[in-house]
C-alpha cells in the first residue's frame, strides 16, 4: 500500500528517497540522510524561500556541502503580460508593463515609451521637460532599485542592519514617487507622448531636501558594509564571473561592469538626452559578489548627481509642456493628485465640458479608442538597474499593440546562476543570486 | 499582410459607430534599396564580404525607423550568425534574444523569430529575422553561437511552440510542463471570466467592444 501523503517526512520514489522538510528536527533529518549511501544529494531550494528573491525555485545537486550542479525554475510568476498588452491600447500597456519588474516601474515605463514614441515617429518632438522628468524618476527609481538590492543581499547573509537603514532609504524615495505621480510603485507615470502629470507645487524643494538627506544616509551603510571583514569574506571571490563569462551568456548591467567592461548604455546610447548630463560609469575588476555590491554602492551617488542636474534643468523649464503637443497622442486627461488620490483635474474637466468641444473631442477619442500606431516593428532598449532592458513592439497599424515583448534583462542574467555557483559551497549559492539581483516579476512577466 | 474590415475588433458586436464599412489594408515593408544611412551601408558592405552568399541567402533587407532588419532564410540563420559574430568588422558580440510573432494571415511564413543583435566593440545594432510555415515551425537554435539564448529560445518555443534544432534541452520554461498550446499564438485565446461590476457584467477583455 504506497498512498501518496503530502505530510510524510520522507517518502521512496523511483529515483532514491525524497526528504519534506517543513520545520521538522534538522537533527534527526541529518542523521536519516547520513545512514543512506548516496553520496549525491538533490536539494530543492524554494519555489519559496527567505532567499531566492522571490517565486524562485533553486535545484542544488550537491557533494557534501560541495554544489556539483545548479539549475533555476522559473515561471512561477508568469502573468502573462505581454499577451495581455495585445488586448489594450497602446496608452494602457503601459499599466502592464510597470508591473513586469515591479522594482524598476518607470524604466519598464520609459522603454515602452520610447519604443511606442518610436514607432509613432514623434521621439523627437518630447519636450525637454517630459525627457528631464523621466531622467530624474529613472534615477530615484535605480536607487530604491538598488537598495532592495543592497538590502535583501545582505539579509540574505545574515546581516539585519544594513535592510533596515535600506528601506528606510527607500521609503524616502517612494515618497518622492508618490508625491510626484501619486502611487508609491507600478504608478504608469510614464506615457507615450510624455509624461501623466507636473511636478506638483513646492515639489522640486521636497526633492532637493531628499537629495541632501539620502546622501547623508546612505553613508550608514557604507560604514557597516564596506571593508566589514565577515561582508567580504562572505562575497569576495563568491560566485565569480569574468568578462569571457558575461559576454557568452549575455549579461550587461552591474554583473557586467564588475569585470571592468565599463558598458552604460546611457553613455554608450544616450536616450531621454543622458548625454547632457555629467555621471561616471562605475566599474570594478573584482568579478565576484563584493564588486557587484561596490558598484551598486557608487551608483547611487552617480544617481544623486544626475538627479541634482535634473533639478537645476527643471528649474530652467519650470512652465514647460509635459507632454507632446499634438493633441490627439497627449495622454487623455490632464491629472492632478487630489485629496483622495490621482484623477482627473477639475480645470481641465471644467474645460472640456463648457469651453472647448475640441477638447471634449479629443479627450473622448483618446479615452475610448485611444490612437494608431503605422505598422512596423522596433526595440528600443535603456539601461535599468539590473542591465539591457529591451522592449520589441511591432505595430500592425491599429490602436492595440501587435506584439509586446520585453527583454528583460533578470531573466537573461539569471542564466549565469550555474556558471557561479557549480563548484561552490551551498552557503555561496546565496550570495550569487543576491548578486544577480533577479526580479521574479522581471523573469516571469 | 492583412485586411480590416469595420471599426471595433471583437467581431458579432453591434457596430452604432456608422464606421462598419470601413476597409482598412496593412502591407508589409518592402525591401529597402540603398542607401540605408548611417553606419547600416558599411555593415552591409562588410557582411556582403564576409559572407559570400548575401544575395542569395538574405531575402531582404529592411531599414525601417532607423533600425536594419536582415530577413535570413531559417536554413542559412546559423552560419549568417556564425559570420556576424566572428568576423571582427561587425563583431555582434550580443545577441539580446528572441522574439516570437505569429503572423496568422502570412501563408507559409506564420512564424517569424527576431533576433536584435548588438556590437559592444562597433556600437552597432541590427536585426535578424527569419519566418517559418506553421506546418514546420522548424528554426536552428542559436545557443552554440550566443549561449546566453539558451532560456531565451526556450521561451520563444513554450510562447509559440517554434522547435529549435540543435537546442541542448528544449522545454517549457514559463508555463508548466504539462500545459496544451502556445499562448502567444494569436489563435489562442485570451481567456478570462466575466466580472459583475453595480449590476452589470464586464466582459472578459478579449469579447470587449474594442477598436483597432
Amino acid at each position: 500500500m504506497s498512498i501518496y501523503d503530502p505530510y510524510a517526512a520522507s517518502r521512496e520514489t523511483t529515483e532514491g528517497r525524497v526528504y519534506s522538510v517543513t520545520g521538522n528536527d534538522w537533527d534527526q533529518l541529518v542523521t536519516e540522510i547520513g545512514a543512506t549511501k548516496e553520496e549525491r544529494v538533490v536539494v530543492n531550494m524554494g519555489p519559496q524561500h527567505p532567499s531566492t528573491h522571490g517565486v524562485l525555485r533553486l535545484i542544488l545537486e550537491l557533494e557534501g556541502e560541495t554544489v556539483t550542479e545548479a539549475r533555476a525554475g522559473i515561471g512561477y510568476l508568469h502573468t502573462g503580460i505581454e499577451k495581455n498588452a495585445e488586448y489594450r491600447n497602446w496608452t494602457q500597456g503601459v499599466t502592464f508593463v510597470t508591473r513586469m519588474d515591479y522594482l524598476a516601474p518607470i524604466f519598464n515605463e520609459t522603454v515602452y515609451c520610447l519604443g511606442v514614441e518610436k514607432l509613432l515617429g514623434i521621439t523627437h518632438d518630447i519636450p525637454e521637460r517630459a525627457s528631464v522628468l523621466r531622467v530624474m524618476m529613472m534615477e530615484f527609481n535605480r536607487i530604491s532599485s538598488h537598495m532592495v538590492a543592497l538590502g535583501t543581499g545582505a539579509l540574505e547573509l545574515g546581516a539585519l542592519s544594513p535592510m533596515i537603514f535600506a528601506f528606510r532609504e527607500r521609503e524616502k524615495v517612494l515618497d518622492i514617487f508618490e508625491m510626484v505621480s501619486g502611487l508609491r510603485m507600478n504608478m504608469a507615470y510614464v506615457r507615450p507622448g510624455g509624461v501623466s502629470q507636473d511636478l506638483p507645487e513646492g515639489g522640486l524643494a521636497k526633492i532637493r531636501e531628499t537629495v541632501k538627506e539620502l546622501r547623508h544616509n546612505f553613508k550608514d551603510n557604507e560604514k557597516l558594509l564596506v571593508g566589514n571583514t565577515i561582508w567580504m569574506k562572505r562575497t569576495q571571490g563568491v560566485g565569480y564571473l569574468d568578462l569571457a563569462g558575461c559576454i557568452t551568456l549575455g549579461i550587461t548591467g552591474p554583473i557586467l561592469r564588475s569585470t571592468g567592461m565599463p558598458w552604460d548604455l546611457r553613455k554608450s546610447e544616450p536616450y531621454c538626452g543622458y548625454e547632457n548630463y555629467e555621471f561616471d560609469v562605475i566599474t570594478s575588476n573584482e568579478c565576484d559578489v563584493y564588486g557587484r555590491f561596490l558598484i551598486k554602492m557608487s551608483e547611487l551617488e552617480q544617481s544623486l548627481r544626475i538627479i541634482e542636474q535634473c533639478c537645476d534643468k527643471l528649474e530652467k523649464l519650470s512652465g514647460a509642456p509635459v507632454k507632446v503637443e499634438d493633441k490627439k497622442l497627449g495622454s487623455p486627461a490632464d491629472l492632478t493628485v487630489g485629496p483622495d488620490g490621482m484623477g482627473n483635474s477639475k480645470g481641465h474637466i471644467a474645460n472640456i465640458m463648457t469651453q472647448s468641444m475640441e477638447g471634449l473631442i479629443h479627450h473622448f477619442k483618446l479615452a475610448t479608442e485611444g490612437f494608431r500606431v503605422p505598422a512596423g516593428q522596433v526595440y528600443t532598449t535603456v539601461e535599468s538597474p539590473r542591465g539591457e532592458l529591451g522592449a520589441h513592439l511591432i505595430s500592425d497599424g491599429g490602436t492595440n499593440p501587435y506584439r509586446v515583448h520585453f527583454r528583460e534583462p533578470s531573466f537573461n542574467n539569471l542564466q549565469s546562476l550555474a556558471a557561479m555557483c557549480e563548484g561552490s559551497m551551498i552557503a555561496d549559492v546565496v550570495a550569487a543570486v543576491a548578486s544577480i539581483d533577479p526580479v521574479m516579476g522581471g523573469v516571469d512577466r | 499582410m492583412s485586411t480590416d474590415r469595420g471599426s471595433f475588433g471583437t467581431p458579432g458586436t453591434g457596430d452604432t459607430s456608422g464606421y462598419g464599412g470601413l476597409v482598412r489594408k496593412t502591407s508589409a515593408t518592402g525591401s529597402t534599396e540603398r542607401p540605408y544611412g548611417g553606419y547600416f551601408d558599411e555593415m552591409a558592405d562588410e557582411l556582403e564580404r564576409a559572407y559570400p552568399e548575401f544575395n542569395e541567402d538574405i531575402e531582404r533587407v529592411v531599414m525601417d525607423r532607423g533600425e536594419l532588419t536582415l530577413h535570413v532564410k531559417a536554413s542559412r540563420l546559423k552560419h549568417v550568425a556564425q559570420v556576424m559574430r566572428d568576423t571582427p568588422s561587425l563583431r555582434f558580440e550580443l545577441c539580446l534574444g528572441v522574439s516570437g510573432a505569429h503572423y496568422p494571415q502570412d501563408t507559409n511564413r506564420e512564424l517569424h523569430c527576431v533576433y536584435p543583435l548588438l556590437s559592444m566593440t562597433h556600437n552597432r545594432r541590427v536585426r535578424l529575422e527569419v519566418s517559418v510555415p506553421d506546418s514546420h515551425p522548424h528554426v536552428p537554435s542559436l545557443v552554440e553561437v550566443w549561449a546566453g539564448n539558451n532560456w531565451q529560445e526556450r521561451e520563444t518555443f513554450d510562447m509559440f511552440g517554434i522547435i529549435f534544432d540543435g537546442h541542448p534541452g528544449l522545454t517549457r520554461i514559463l508555463m508548466p510542463d504539462d500545459w496544451i498550446g502556445h499562448p502567444q499564438r494569436k489563435d489562442y485565446p485570451l481567456g478570462g471570466i466575466p466580472v459583475e461590476y453595480k449590476g452589470a457584467t464586464v466582459p472578459p477583455p478579449s469579447e470587449r467592444r474594442s477598436y483597432k
